[in-house]
């Protein structure tokens, strides 16, 4: 299969020589195209690192990383801004929309800084609103909306672009469970039938039971791995949990 | 412990300081220039009047500062109320830490102690180094002799300074100790969660309002220009005045709803790049800034009038005086007082005798010191009233102008007089018929109204003779020598008529005996020391002349020009300091913004440029307006001072953009920068 990702021994260490702190400690994996990845781990574990790291917002200390075959570690300046806008999608814990800007315009964004003719613009977002379902929010501002409809909005604004890859940062993490399940259900969506490569972070054994495959981190270590196959969801959330207590520690706390 | 805490906020927040020490020390060292201009003024070698044009330019210049230290009194305060605003969160965490209310407000005193400090000092060297710059102005202005260049430090000003500095730092200290007793707990946290709601405004009654208030706007702009005339009395000034204010505001107010609806239907330009976010960033601020911009559109518009106007107000007064004072000197007393006129014996009898033997009995040799002179009397009698030679007019005019004296006695001059002195001033002659009458007048409103009668063919009578106007219009001329026009209408008639009417004022215009200015400054001596005579006391002659009407006006022009300067300046540093505070309060929201378009991959280059043009239409939206004000309220200016040449009014032009250009230009540079700095990712 395709191999969209490939993280390649990479280290992200803090601090000085006399106190290192090794956020990452020396991960590698790889992602194939149409795969739903969660990364799990309590906090301090160094999953949002990684996913800095992945995301070029945050540079690792060694090792590299690969998307679609380009060394990512190795641009610099305005390409990194490119790499950005046209083979990521971003999805974070507190939508980070423009409260100036209404829904449409959120999502127009990320196409008119790629330079998309402003006749494309207007179809492509009437497709990618229905199947976020997020039609009737589309000329309303993020204060008139609710924070399930927000997230869906930053999907929308994550996915228009066609990106390689989706990266959410705790998507549900601002979501009561009622609008993390649609969202969740969103995703699912988007990946099986539009197959959007997705990397999700998340504490959350729940959120993490709607991917096809949950990489566990601790200490900055990958821990376990688990693959959902013909596993049902409930299935594959209970062998999740089974994990999450073999790691103890502040995780289960956050469910 | 309290005092470093203070020391190190400073040091922590100088980039939001920036702008707030940039404008203090702006202030500190232009109050200190403008109020030193006394100490330099002493050293100048000037004419005994020109030191009395100056004193009263001293006298005025402080009385301004007190007017000046008002208005960055309330600029020093508004822009701390900015930095306090910003920093809520940091006074949440000393409260929250049990640092009582008392000595936070100690920071803050330290605080603004140290910048209250740093600001004065380092204002006042600079305006110690600019104010010999100023000095050099200051002589050519006077067109005082420098002898040597001398470093001038004056001490009085530095104080005053301090004084008036010190004051508005104690209100700062006590505005900030008021405002942290008062403050809560849960309002300090909160003060950033604001979710502002961004209302649309609907676009017909947008364009409904923008089209009233442009028209009302085009009113008051005509009412200061096309309908000038009706403009007769001060208050009435307050009318256009009131109505340009508030279509100012309605303006604001319509535009930022419409541009953005304009734009927004263009989805090429508004869907391209940066543009939707550039525009929504503007409307979102535009909605609650439209008061304030306002008020800075005001005051730019009338930095920008007062600019224009006191640059060119001194070289165009100067220039006016070539032909409005063509002889060295001119002597006028009353004549034929009446005894219960209330003047002494004396008075009343020099008023019959002529202006030469009057100077006879002073002891002043007219045939040694005077040349070209021309003697002669005006004449005027109550029974030919401003009413009766209106005719037919005077029912339309008294109603349009209902303030004017219709009873003051109109003034008359014999032909062969007036004829005599047109040659010595240049002036057009009169040639009149045995039953004819001319009017010669140069204030601009009074020869429209008369000739309103002139045009009518009004007869006057005087002793039975009756007279019609020979031209429909007044001449242009003028038989004091003054430095404005203000020659409201004198009457030419033939010689003969005037032999029973009583004489109203005896007058000798003369020219000085002498090839160079220290010969004709030596005669002027002779002649101011008449005053001394023993026979002054029993005339009321007065003499003007040349040399005094010429100090006279170069005094008082350059006197409009430094309180031109002065206000000017600081209206300019307080309107841009309000913009660039404005802007860079905005920052922290605008850093998140910045940096969520930056993660989804936006070009640096283009977030700087979006940045650079939000700030740029901020800068810019108030400053087009204010010059589309400026245009008519030069225009307006230049009539009420009736001194503008065209080539004058270009020079200070250009001299205003480019102080405007310096100052505002500056503080966009400033907060652009600054807000640059805020935006970038650490």
């Amino acid at each position: 299969m395709e191999n969209i990702l490939k993280i390649n021994k990479v280290e992200k260490y803090y601090g000085s020589r006399s106190s290192l702190t090794k956020a990452i400690d020396n991960i590698s994996f790889e992602v194939n195209k149409g795969e739903f990845v969660a990364i799990m781990g309590a906090s301090g574990s160094g999953k949002t690192t990684l996913l800095n790291c992945i995301s070029t917002i945050d540079k690792v200390t060694s090792g590299h990383i690969f998307v679609d075959g380009e060394d990512i570690t190795k641009l610099r300046g305005n390409n990194l801004n490119k790499f950005r806008r046209e083979e990521l999608g971003f999805i974070f814990q507190d939508f980070n929309l423009l409260d100036t800007l209404t829904a449409y315009e959120n999502i127009v964004l990320a196409l008119s800084i790629q330079n998309v003719k402003a006749s494309e613009i207007d179809r492509r977002i009437n497709k990618v609103a229905k199947e976020l379902d997020i039609k009737d929010v589309l000329k309303k501002y993020p204060y008139q909306m609710s924070g399930g409809q927000k997230q869906r909005v930053a999907s929308a604004r994550a996915i228009i672009t066609n990106p390689k890859l989706v990266l959410a940062d705790e998507p549900t993490g601002a979501l009561d469970s009622k609008s993390a399940k649609m969202l969740l259900e969103r995703f699912d969506y988007l990946n099986k039938e539009l197959d959007a490569t997705i990397l999700m972070v998340t504490h959350d054994a729940f959120t993490a039971s709607y991917a096809t495959r949950v990489i566990f981190i601790k200490d900055g270590k990958i821990f376990n791995e688990l693959h959902k196959g013909a596993d049902s969801r409930k299935e594959f959330f209970d062998k999740i949990i089974d994990v999450v207590t073999l790691l103890g520690g502040d995780l289960n706390d956050a469910l | 412990m309290l005092f470093k805490l203070s020391l190190k906020n400073i040091a922590r927040s100088i980039k939001d300081y920036t702008i707030y020490f940039f404008t203090l020390i702006l202030g500190v060292a232009i109050f200190y220039i403008f109020n030193a201009i006394e100490s330099q003024t002493v050293m100048m070698k000037v004419s005994a009047s020109t030191y009395e044009i100056i004193d009263l330019m001293n006298s005025m210049l402080s009385g301004v500062s007190v007017f000046v230290a008002f208005i960055l009194g309330f600029l020093i305060i508004y822009a701390n109320r900015f930095l306090m605003k910003r920093r809520n969160k940091e006074f949440g965490i000393y409260l929250t830490l049990g640092m009582s209310k008392r000595k936070i407000s100690l920071i803050l005193f330290f605080e603004t102690l140290i910048v209250g400090c740093i600001s004065l000092v380092v204002g006042l060297v600079i305006g110690t180094v600019l104010s010999q710059v100023m000095s050099l102005l200051v002589a050519n202005m006077f067109e005082a002799k420098m002898t040597e260049f001398e470093f001038v430090f004056s001490s009085s000003a530095c104080v005053k300074t301090l004084i008036y500095f010190s004051v508005m730092y104690i209100l700062v200290m006590i505005f900030n100790t008021y405002n942290v007793s008062r403050c809560k707990l849960i309002d300090l946290f909160n003060a950033n969660k604001k979710s502002e709601k961004i209302k649309m405004k609907n676009p017909w009654i947008c364009i409904i309002i923008f089209i009233i208030s442009t028209c009302i706007l085009g009113y008051a702009y005509w009412c200061v220009t096309g309908g000038i005339t009706e403009l007769q009395t001060a208050d009435k000034i307050l009318i256009p005045i009131a109505l340009g204010t508030i279509s100012t505001f309605f303006i604001f107010w319509s535009l930022s709803g419409l541009l953005l609806k304009i734009f927004m239907s263009i989805k090429n330009i508004y869907y391209k790049g940066l543009n939707s976010f550039t525009l929504r960033q503007f409307s979102s601020k535009i909605n609650t800034t439209v008061f304030s911009m306002t008020i800075i559109c005001l005051m730019l518009f009338f930095t920008i009038c007062v600019l224009s106007s006191a640059i060119s107000i001194r070289n165009s007064m100067t220039s006016n005086l070539e032909t409005m004072v063509p002889a060295d000197i001119q002597l006028d007393k009353k004549m034929d007082l009446p005894t219960d006129s209330g003047y002494s014996e004396g008075i009343i009898a020099d008023s019959k005798i002529s202006v030469s033997e009057t100077l006879n009995k002073l002891g002043f040799n007219i045939d040694k010191y005077f040349k070209d002179i021309i003697e002669f009397n005006l004449y005027a009698s109550n029974d030919i009233l401003v009413r009766d030679t209106l005719g037919d007019s005077y029912r339309q005019i008294e109603k349009q102008f209902p303030y004017l004296d219709y009873d003051a006695a109109e003034t008359f001059i014999k032909m062969s007089d007036y004829n005599k002195l047109a040659k010595l001033y240049g002036l057009d002659k009169v040639h009149l018929n045995s039953n004819e009458y001319a009017v010669v007048a140069d204030f601009d409103s009074w020869i429209n109204i008369r000739n309103e009668s002139l045009q009518r063919k009004t007869p006057i009578t005087i002793n039975g003779i009756t007279l019609t106007p020979k031209y429909d219009e007044c001449m242009n001329g003028f038989v004091y020598m003054t430095s404005s026009h203000i020659n409201t209408g004198i009457f030419v008639v033939p010689d003969d008529i005037l032999n029973n009417m009583p004489r109203e004022s005896g007058i000798l215009v003369a020219n000085y005996k002498a090839n160079t200015d220290e010969e004709k400054q030596k005669i002027e001596n002779i002649i101011i020391n008449l005053d001394n005579s023993s026979y002054a006391p029993n005339t009321d002659i007065e003499a003007s002349t040349k040399i005094s009407l010429y100090e006279g006006s170069i005094g008082l022009g350059a006197m409009i020009t430094f309180i031109g300067l002065y206000l000017g300046i600081i209206f300019l540093i307080a309107s841009a300091a309000i913009l660039a505070l404005k802007e860079l309060s905005e920052s922290t929201d605008n850093k998140e913004r910045f940096s969520m378009l930056r993660k989804i991959g936006t070009d640096e280059q283009v977030l700087n440029k979006a940045l650079f043009r939000q700030i740029g239409i901020f800068f810019m939206f108030p400053l087009i307006l204010a010059i589309i004000h400026s245009i008519f309220g030069i225009k307006f200016c230049a009539y009420l001072l009736e001194t503008f040449g065209k080539d004058e009014l270009i020079k200070s032009i250009i001299v205003t953009a480019g102080v405007i250009v310096f100052i505002y230009g500056g503080y966009f540079l400033i907060t652009y920068l600054c807000s640059k700095n805020i935006i970038k990712e650490k």
